[in-house]
């Protein structure tokens, strides 16, 4: 890159008066350099494509020697005017970004429940799907359950793994303990390993699908009736079904 | 150049050496396919980057002996090469796409779960793991040994290299069959651990309310130490983990002695202890689980654990104690009792309230233990 | 007419404000150039007091020193500090003093907001550094603040969580000045493709935080939200999700370590073809890299995530685009030797920081690549593996990049030559000191060390102790930088405009007196 301070550069036209008295302004086109330390908006008036500023308001320092080099712009109103303009684009766009910030938290469950991955299961009931059942087709699923944060709930399913075919419903126990003199409140959450196989299961009755009551040193028993899609891919044999309690008896109180 | 000859000898013999080697330089190859896939595609890509490396740097130095103006010489004034910057565009990508192909296939096998012969439910609490067999009825938790825990406390004084496998050991190990395909089931009870054996290959992060999984068939018997690997919290550093592979005979064994065990603890709630067996019993309790905040010697640490010594709960109403062992405390004390069983329960408060000078002179016994409000 | 531009003109030629309150109310960009510089060196000792907190502890095995609680105060609060009290601000000044002289502008294009951008900084860091002394102490969850850990923190979460908006808020305040300066300010003649690669660089950096520092605010105020508003963005309770906060953070942390380290290539980019008396090899390409790079930045964040159960369709997808990443930068570093490539050096303290940063920067560059691979980060993810890559990018890339910069521009800002000899003696001092702290570190993590532990078995004893040695050398190393600078600014031999033989082409700074007046370009240079 070459560089060379120039002096062979148009002068702006002197601020004058002429014989009878009237202003003669500069004649500022867009792009011409004129300079103006305060950023004080001044008067213009447009005559054609031209901009007249008003000389008189000593925001422009015309050059009545007429020296060499263009004297600089700092903040006159074409440039505040661009400025400007590009200042609030990009403050538009950081704000838009801080709501992108926001709206990924719905958009990322939408692109977990279209894509099945991350392993969020369906928190509504499904009515019955009328699949066909594969009987050729043998899965094992396996129930965990547990408790978050250490809630007193004796919290267990009926039966640790079982053999099912897809498209069949089944419906398997879980048994709930409170073990505290209290009444306690309770929210199941539901997650699949691997996380690919969420999608292809569906319950039409779950006690994860509401907040669950619990009377002190009471047994609950609540089933979970479900069915696993038999379009579920061919390399999917097992699959895990985990069920977290969590306390929400404070959350409730409120 | 007969120097740098050798000298480029001795740095390869000294790379080729360690990257052998089996102490503590390198990645451990360790006891399954995945692990030992994942050691191999380490090497390759280290040794890509390696040449790489030679190539770069042979470079940088030949231009800094040689291109000096103290030598003389007059600066070349070429700046660009289109040919040239398409050349070193073009071979990187292809030799990135010689690195994606192998790591791909490793991570398929690396996530496959399916056809295990068993499953094992690992929950990260803090700061201890939880290991259930599914299938067997075994449920434990696993913590820090007693030994490592007393030498870790700040200001112990006890020579850590006097503690076999100081800060790698519990008290009670994961114990599985080798041979066997394993299917780890994992979820977090408070905030995200992470359950790593460098052994196995591979690390899976627990998450409260969501659980994850990983295998691991591993070939030969041994012990394989590991450690939790995302901040937890105080103790993220003092929660490890120990997992013993025995033959598929002696991991029947274990498994018969472990339900043993179980009808035995369940059977020694109902007995009545004396004072002494209790705060034996008690002390190791106490040392196991509760010194790593409240200190061996009771007075917990000023503005963060409150101490045992004096502590008007220790010393005030049994069922408040009770209370605050088993179901914890706000936010940093835990609850015990899922982690402890009752003996153990009974033996750490009867501890409690009679060290330290506390002399509160009750006993409690496993009877007793029942869930308050 | 002439006595009203008389008057103004008298009024209007008045140098620097006098007394402390010149500061407080400069708007001149070469001073707050210096403001952003000051505080970044003050932070860069705080941060680096922490650390060696942290290496004394690890020292050796067994605690010796701090409760575990504060020493991982000490490491969130290191990495905070570090960040954004230390490298950003200092890269902030760089831009400040520089690209208005590199561009023939007179000042930044919003000088008021410049100085609003700057002073917000040294309050939002003390608001952090408040937080050591509340009840329950800083944060402790790591500069990343994952829930549900971060949720159990104390009273300090809220200020934390404020400060750190603070410090976004003057991020992105400072990133559009940089914006519309560019765009709006050049010379005549100074196309786009005839800035300084350092322009450049902080051109595409600042785009990058627009983009992110606002996604990063929304996370903290969604923690600071489910912590006291009752929502359950980061609770499974409530139907959220730990690993969401892990994707918002992330899409904001990768971008902002490339925030990190992109103005360094364009510093190393200035230096280079002037030690070199050549100019910089394959402009065009150095801008589209970076523009890749910075691009490439926004589509890689989950590989800080391999190990919490992804899909591996993710986890794919994720290594594909990371890797991706290594050819832009190799594009750099190879444009960079050729630029060296028979030209006639010398090696003055600024190239020396200069060639080590794109050596010891492409060490970092290779165990990044190394990770990008998923399989293989199962094993290297929170080891020390991690700990050495980044400090080898963020200390022998950033810090080195910033130090070097100071050198190069000293006698600019100051009109003297800095001490050669002790800058030398910082710079081995320096290197030897930061490979003898980080290098060990790779073998420590391959080995089987977690990071962000304060004890550890006792196999891992002898590279720590090796570590923490030059931890503290390089600790006190700063310390002969700190008088350097010190005795420029109060004399030395007289600099002259160039300062280095040939400069004048290869930027608009060198055509400039030495010190730089307090007003620059008030007369435009034409670029041919």
């Amino acid at each position: 890159m070459d560089v060379a301070i120039s002096g062979t550069l148009p002068h702006l036209d002197d601020c004058a008066r002429d014989q009878i008295g009237n202003e003669v302004v500069p004649v500022l086109e867009d792009g011409d350099y004129a300079l103006d330390y305060y950023g004080y908006s001044k008067k213009e008036r447009t005559v054609g494509n031209r901009h007249r500023s008003h000389c008189s308001d000593a925001l422009y320092r015309c050059d009545p020697q007429g020296n060499d080099g263009i004297i600089r712009t700092v903040n006159n109103s074409e440039s505040r005017k661009v400025n400007k303009r590009l200042v609030w684009s990009i403050v538009f766009v950081a704000v838009g970004m801080f709501g992108f910030g926001f709206a990924l938290v719905p958009l990322y469950n939408v692109f977990c429940e279209v894509t099945g991955l991350n392993g969020k299961v369906k928190t509504e009931a499904v009515a019955d799907a009328g699949y066909v059942v594969d009987q050729s087709r043998e899965l094992t699923i396996e129930f965990i359950t547990s408790v978050n944060e250490s809630m007193p709930l004796a919290f267990r399913a009926e039966k640790s793994k079982m053999k099912i075919h897809p498209g069949q419903y089944y419906t398997v126990k879980f048994y709930a303990e409170n073990t505290t003199d209290r009444k306690m409140i309770g929210r199941a959450i539901p997650s699949v390993a691997p996380g690919v196989a969420s999608e292809y299961l569906s319950k039409a009755e779950c006690f994860c699908f509401s907040e669950q009551e619990f009377e002190p040193h009471k047994l609950r028993e609540m089933p979970v009736r479900f069915v696993i899609d038999p379009s579920i891919p061919e390399n999917v044999k097992d699959l895990t079904l985990s069920y977290t309690f969590f306390d929400i008896t404070d959350k409730n109180r409120n | 150049m007969n120097k740098i000859r050798r000298l480029l000898a001795g740095f390869g013999l000294v790379l080729w050496g360690e990257s052998h080697a089996d102490y503590a330089l390198n990645l451990t190859s360790g006891v399954t396919e995945v692990s030992r896939d994942i050691h191999d595609l380490h090497m390759l890509i280290l040794w890509i980057c390696v040449a790489i490396g030679v190539g770069v740097y042979g470079l940088m130095i030949y231009s800094i002996v040689h291109h000096r103006k103290s030598k003389g010489v007059v600066p070349a004034q070429f700046h660009e090469n289109t040919k040239l910057e398409i050349v070193w565009t073009i071979i990187p990508f292809l030799i990135l796409l010689g690195m994606a192909i192998p790591a791909t296939g490793v991570m398929i096998k690396a996530y496959d779960t399916s056809g295990a012969d068993m499953t094992v439910k690992v929950t990260g609490y803090q700061w201890k793991w939880r290991y259930e067999y599914l299938d067997e009825g075994i449920d434990f938790f696993s913590t820090l040994d007693a030994k490592s825990n007393e030498a870790r406390q700040l200001g112990a004084n006890i020579d850590p290299t006097s503690v076999p496998n100081y800060l790698l050991n519990v008290d009670n190990p994961l114990v599985v069959p080798t041979n066997k395909k394993i299917r780890f089931l994992f979820t977090g009870a408070d905030v995200i651990h992470s359950w790593w054996v460098p052994d196995l290959g591979w690390k899976k992060d627990t998450i409260p309310g969501f659980v994850t999984d990983g295998w691991a068939k591993i070939e030969k018997p041994g012990v394989y130490r590991g450690q939790c690997t995302e901040l937890c919290g105080r103790d993220h550093g003092f929660m490890p983990i120990v997992v013993i592979a025995k033959t598929n005979e002696e991991y029947k064994q274990w498994v018969a002695e472990q339900k043993a065990k179980s009808e035995a603890v369940k059977a020694e709630a109902t007995k009545n202890f004396s004072m002494d067996d209790l705060m034996a019993k008690g002390r190791e309790v106490y040392n196991s689980n509760c010194a790593g905040c409240h200190q061996t010697n009771g007075e917990g640490i000023s503005g963060t654990f409150p101490p045992i010594k004096g502590s008007p709960v220790a010393t005030g109403p049994l069922a408040e104690h009770l209370n605050v062992v088993l179901k914890g405390k706000g936010e940093m004390m835990p609850a015990f009792e899922d982690s402890l069983n009752p003996v153990e329960l009974a033996a750490v408060v009867t501890y409690q309230r009679n060290a330290f000078g506390n002399n509160k002179g009750d006993l409690v016994q496993p009877s007793e233990i029942k869930p308050q409000h | 007419m002439s006595s009203v531009v008389a008057t103004h003109d008298e009024h209007h030629d008045h140098g620097p404000g006098k007394g402390i309150l010149r500061w407080v109310f400069t708007t001149n960009h070469k001073d707050i150039g210096t403001l952003y510089m000051g505080t970044a060196l003050v932070m860069f000792l705080v941060g680096g007091v922490m650390a060696l907190i942290i290496r004394a502890e690890l020292f050796s095995p067994g605690m010796q020193f701090v409760d575990p609680m504060f020493f991982n105060q000490m490491t969130t609060l290191h990495a905070l500090v570090m960040v954004f009290g230390a490298v950003m601000p200092a890269f902030a000044g760089l831009a400040n003093w520089m690209i208005p002289m590199m561009i023939g502008a007179p000042d930044m294009a919003l000088p008021r907001l410049n100085n609003w951008s700057f002073w917000l900084l040294p309050f939002a860091l003390l608001l952090l550094a408040s937080t050591l002394f509340m009840e329950g102490g800083a944060p402790a969850a790591g500069w990343t603040l994952y829930p549900p850990l971060v949720l159990q923190g104390g009273a300090h979460l809220p200020f934390a969580i404020f400060s750190v908006h603070l410090l976004g808020i003057s991020s992105i305040m400072a990133a559009i000045n940089i914006i519309v300066t560019v765009f709006n300010m050049r010379a005549p003649g100074m196309t786009l493709m005839k800035m300084p690669l350092f322009v450049w660089t902080w051109v595409i950096t600042a785009f990058l935080l627009i983009a992110i520092m606002p996604v990063f605010a929304g996370a903290v105020t969604m923690l600071l939200t489910d912590k006291f508003f009752g929502t359950s963005f980061f609770n499974a309770a409530g139907g959220g999700d730990p690993v969401l906060y892990q994707h918002l953070f992330w899409f904001f942390g990768h971008p902002e370590v490339y925030v990190l380290i992109l103005p360094s290539f364009g510093v190393v980019s200035q230096i280079i073809p002037t030690f070199a008396r050549k100019p910089l090899f394959g402009y065009s390409s150095m801008v589209y890299a970076t523009a890749s790079i910075g691009f490439l930045s926004f589509i890689v964040w989950a590989h800080h995530q391999y190990t919490v159960g992804m899909p591996i369709e993710g986890e794919l997808y994720f290594t594909y685009a990371t890797m991706l990443i290594a050819v832009p930068t190799g594009v750099k570093v190879f444009n960079w030797i050729s630029t060296m490539w028979k030209g006639a050096m010398t090696f003055e303290t600024p190239m020396l920081w200069a060639i080590a940063f794109v050596a010891l920067f492409t060490m970092g560059g290779f165990t990044g690549l190394m990770m990008s691979i998923s399989p293989a980060d199962l094993q290297y993810h929170d080891t020390y593996f991690i700990v050495a890559h980044f400090h080898y990018t963020l200390v022998t890339g950033a810090v080195f990049a910033i130090i070097a910069a100071t050198y190069y521009w000293l006698p600019k800002w100051t009109g003297h030559m800095y001490d050669e000899r002790l800058g030398k003696l910082h710079f081995w001092l320096t290197t030897i000191s930061v490979n003898l702290t980080f290098f060990p570190q790779h073998f420590l993590g391959l080995a089987g060390m977690p990071r962000r532990i304060p004890d550890y078995a006792t196999q891992f004893a002898e590279f720590n102790a090796w570590s923490s040695v030059g931890a503290f050398v390089f600790g006190f190393s700063q310390l002969i930088f700190v008088y350097v600078i010190i005795k420029a600014v109060r004399g030395g031999e007289k600099a002259t405009d160039e300062v280095w033989e040939g400069a004048r082409e290869h930027g608009l700074e060198w055509t400039l007196p030495s010190p730089a007046p307090y007003h620059t370009w008030t007369t435009a240079p034409e670029i041919k």
